[in-house]
């Protein structure tokens, strides 16, 4: 018998006497968007983080993008990024012309990308590759992640945000900067993730 | 447990998941060790706090629980059908699906998967299921050098120690000792670091950094594996493990057949309860999902191992098979007031505390009175805390209770052991009510031995049994049936 079918036959054998299970439950939270999610709220638990929030509108992304970028810091963008959210800079495009190594990245400072949406009741910002945001490698090496939020892609909860996400894409969740608690349960920001994290909100 | 032996059905798990002493010798020796007290206590109180606060804020919590519980035990009564879903769903998306029976074989399937890239070093990301099978040993033993990434793991690894908590492995670690071991087994850090927390973080992080971003192949394990898509979710706050699940051309995945989910918008109610619950954070910093392959983003060459490693024999229990409901929060550790004390070690398993009191006998099933695995389900004073701290409402003080049952009957045959001996005892003087007062007019003697305190701290042998591990109360002056006497005299026969 192969590893499978064992596994499988003694699941099946466990399970003779099992009594079927009941109903699942679903009284929690669940309503689907309606409207905008609450912007105060998504940059009040950002915030909580200890991520930097800093707003905008349309026509000042960019200047507010600049200003967040260290003098002399080389920064990287995903090929679509908009191009009125790009630093008013030099620029390294990944993957226009071609794909930066990771000791490529690894020699940049910040990156700049949009997201797929954010959740108000948890301050998380969803990445899922696709228009704006670049591969997974892009926002993890270099040391500065900002990140353009749109106030039309908050979401109040998180139940609301998996009724949106597409399973079929990678999907990273970013609640704050890189943190670890393990000595003595204190707080550390920044271990290997980005150390630092601005949330840049659009209105 | 042991009325699984004898039928081939069953195959108890093995590995790291029984330690070579009982619980009261293993607790006797981490007691006396005061520093280890202080560290986890501290640390458990801090988190206990924290959680009760993260939890407070959503104002479903219980009918998330519920939800849990529910989907949980929707996936046990499912697991074959989802299991082969969940395997053509990886399938379909590029991915490779291989299958354990236990410990051994799973070490042996990554091992062979990391000999076929040609690499001689693995990057890892925490994972209990690793933990488990031993799988850095055994990689180490075919000559592949397993670098843990997580900063826990890491001081745990350099140290030359074990994990002793499921979410903070060296929970029973302080700053200083911390310190101490990194300037021993660190190459290249700063011999004057201190022994401030940042300090040392960062000190892990440039360690790290090479190796992240040479590493060819990762393995991790798996928070959730969602049987309707194919999905696998890894939950953590470093980086560390976006790191590994990233960066590498392979990714080796071993995860138990339990991890399941049904569907992708399940994961909407693990993902409030296990943040809130494990770290006491409204979210973790990072949650990485992937499906299959991603072409042109992340590794290009994906395998999951499904593991069964006694899995199977729990959920032939129906009491107990709750205990697979877990998500390795940690929670009930953090609240266990005999955790709290004896630290994790005492338990012999990767799966301290509660959790693991339930699940680590049930896992390797029990051989007689001196399997130390046997002693678990008595590490407890079935207070409950653990039940209400619990995000899938997992009954662990039911399933305790149930467990002694099952090692008590299964010990009926053959030579009494004390407890027996003790409850016979009992049976006997309280059978009748001349045997029983007359016990009573003995007791009294209690009283002198007791002295001032009013606690007996050793009596001889055969009782020296329970007060080799805690005190016993003296009698009381009068006895129940003595004060009735006195102040019923009318109603009194």
């Amino acid at each position: 018998m192969t590893a499978r079918e064992e596994i499988l036959s003694r699941i099946r054998s466990a399970l003779t006497e099992a009594t079927a299970p009941e109903p699942i439950p679903r009284d929690y939270h669940r309503a689907p968007a309606s409207g905008p999610g609450n912007v105060e709220l998504f940059a009040h638990t950002v915030d909580d983080y200890r991520a930097q929030v800093h707003r905008a509108d349309e026509s000042t992304v960019a200047e507010v993008v600049t200003g967040l970028i260290a003098d002399g810091a080389r920064a990287v963008v995903p090929p679509d990024l908009p191009q009125s959210w790009r630093p008013r800079r030099d620029v390294v495009v990944d993957g226009a012309p071609t794909t930066l190594s990771t000791l490529e990245l690894d020699a940049l400072d910040v990156v700049v990308t949009g997201c797929t949406l954010g959740i108000a009741a948890t301050g998380t910002i969803v990445l899922d590759g696709g228009p704006g945001q670049g591969r997974r490698a892009l926002t993890l090496v270099p040391d500065h992640h900002i990140c353009i939020v749109r106030t039309d892609q908050i979401v109040d909860t998180v139940p609301q945000a998996f009724q949106t996400l597409d399973p079929a894409k990678p999907l990273t969740f970013i609640s704050g900067p890189s943190a670890t608690s393990d000595i003595e349960l204190n707080r550390v920001e920044g271990v290997h993730g980005p150390r630092t994290l601005d949330v840049v909100i659009v209105r | 447990m042991t009325t699984f032996l004898g039928t081939p059905t069953f195959q108890a798990g093995a590995g790291n998941i029984r330690g070579t002493e009982s619980f009261p010798d293993a607790a006797r020796k981490s007691l006396a060790d005061t520093q280890l007290r202080a560290n986890l206590g501290a640390a458990t109180t801090t988190i206990r706090n924290k959680r009760i606060a993260a939890v407070a804020e959503v104002d479903d919590w219980e009918d998330l629980r519920r939800a849990g519980s529910a989907l949980k035990a929707d996936v046990m009564a499912r697991l074959p059908e989802l299991l082969v879903q969940f395997e053509e769903n990886v399938t379909a998306r590029g991915g490779a699906v291989h299958w354990a029976r236990d410990a051994e074989e799973a070490n042996r399937v990554v091992t062979d998967l990391v000999r076929a890239t040609g690499s001689d070093e693995v990057v890892k990301v925490k994972s209990m299921a690793t933990q488990e099978t031993g799988l850095n040993e055994h990689l180490e033993e075919n000559g592949i050098a397993a670098i843990e990434t997580d900063l826990a793991e890491l001081i745990v690894q350099l140290g030359e120690d074990k994990p002793s908590h499921i979410l903070v492995p060296a929970i029973h670690r302080n700053r200083a000792e911390i310190r101490e071991i990194f300037l021993k087994a660190m190459p290249g850090i700063d011999p004057d670091i201190t022994d401030d927390p940042r300090a040392l973080a960062m000190a892990a992080r440039a360690h790290l950094r090479r190796k992240f971003l040479s590493a060819k192949v990762a393995v991790s394990g798996a928070n959730f594996g969602v049987a309707e898509t194919g999905t696998l979710a890894v939950v953590e706050s470093e980086g560390n493990g976006r790191m590994c699940l990233t960066l590498p051309d392979t990714l080796i995945t071993l995860m138990g057949i339990e991890k399941l989910v049904p569907s992708f918008t399940d994961l909407e109610v693990f993902m409030q309860l296990l943040p809130r619950s494990s770290t006491a954070e409204r979210m973790n910093p990072y949650t990485s999902m992937w499906t299959g392959v991603h072409p042109g983003d992340g590794p290009q060459n994906f395998h999951v191992v499904l593991l069964d490693n006694g899995r199977t024999n729990v959920l032939a229990d129906d009491v107990g098979r709750s205990a697979l409901h877990c998500i390795r929060c940690s929670a009930c550790l953090n609240v266990c007031p005999v955790y709290e004390r004896a630290g994790g070690h005492a338990y012999g398993s990767v799966y301290p505390g509660p959790i693991g009191a339930i699940l680590s006998p049930q896992l390797t099933g029990t051989t007689g009175h001196d399997d130390p695995n046997a002693s678990l389900p008595y590490a407890s004073t079935l207070c409950g805390a653990c039940f209400d701290a619990c995000p899938v409402r997992i009954d662990i003080p039911g399933i305790l209770v149930h467990l002694r049952a099952e090692q008590v009957d299964s010990e009926r045959r053959g030579l009494p052991g004390g407890q027996d001996l003790a409850m016979k005892a009992a049976g006997f003087v309280m059978g009748s009510e001349k045997r029983f007062a007359a016990v009573e007019t003995v007791s009294k003697v209690g009283r002198v031995l007791g002295g001032k305190k009013g606690r007996i701290t050793s009596l001889p042998y055969p009782a020296s049994k329970w007060t080799a591990s805690r005190d016993l109360p003296a009698p009381p002056k009068e006895t129940f049936r003595q004060w009735w006497a006195r102040t019923h005299e009318d109603t009194t026969r």
